[in-house]
């Protein structure tokens, strides 16, 4: 089994499967806070994506873009616990 | 040898993932997921870019992941830090078996601000002290230095 085969038909299936799971909290979160943190989780789930791809592809460039989106991640988190706090209760 | 211990890491950061996956779908509580998946999902994306940069083993596509990897461990905690604190503010529900909870009374829901009984009291004793030794002193001098 060379190294691309288990990156394809392992690797990447259960990267999909635990991006699935999380996107069903991200659906049934009851609060805000829960599709936020599920929304955090999903990014970084994309970040490894992105780099067993950049494997199998080899293409080394696709990093830059998860370079971004990590940046991303982070500023969506801190503007979205901004905007909660900054909301009022009965809204 | 070199591929398999390739395979080898970025299985082990897949697993973590998907062990953070299960652990947000599974735990109770807004806080138990919090402190689930920040650190299970930075530990396996880091281990898969550890992982991808032993496969191309290169300098620039290493000082990448560094960079990444680096910017994942300063962010995760402060992005789960303020999440955490904002939505506490906001009235999320502990988990109903939880044991206790510290900050109850503690934060001030209007001005945000922390206010800790203990250290009123410790302020208050010492307040306290001051003027019995202040008392004290006035009734005898010598006595001061060996009490305290």
């Amino acid at each position: 089994m060379t190294i691309y085969e288990f990156l394809t038909y392992i690797i990447l299936p259960t990267l999909s499967v635990s991006g699935l799971l999380v996107f069903i909290r991200f659906l049934i979160g009851p609060t805000l806070s829960d599709r936020v943190i599920a929304l955090d989780l999903l990014i970084t789930i994309g970040i490894g994506v992105i780099a067993v791809y950049a494997v199998i592809a080899n293409r080394p460039s696709f990093l830059d873009i998860a370079m971004i989106f990590a940046l991303i991640a982070f500023l969506g988190t801190v503007a979205f616990s901004y905007y909660l706090e900054k909301r009022k209760k009965d809204e | 040898m070199n591929e398999l211990a390739i395979m080898i890491i970025i299985s082990l950061g897949t697993l973590f993932i998907l062990l953070a996956a299960v652990g947000i779908l599974r735990m109770p509580d807004l806080f138990l997921r919090i402190s689930v998946t920040t650190k299970a999902a930075t530990l396996g994306v880091g281990l898969i870019l550890i992982g991808m940069t032993l496969y191309f083993s290169d300098v620039s596509i290493g000082t990448r992941a560094v960079a990444i990897i680096l910017f994942l461990l300063l962010t995760a905690p402060i992005g789960a830090h303020l999440i955490g604190r904002s939505s506490y503010f906001v009235g999320v529900p502990l988990w109903k078996k939880s044991l206790m909870d510290d900050l109850e009374g503690k934060y001030d829901r209007k001005s945000h601000e922390l206010r800790s009984e203990d250290l009123e009291e410790i302020f208050d004793n010492s307040l306290l002290k001051k003027e019995t030794t202040e008392n004290k002193s006035n009734d005898s001098k010598p006595t001061e230095g060996k009490e305290n």
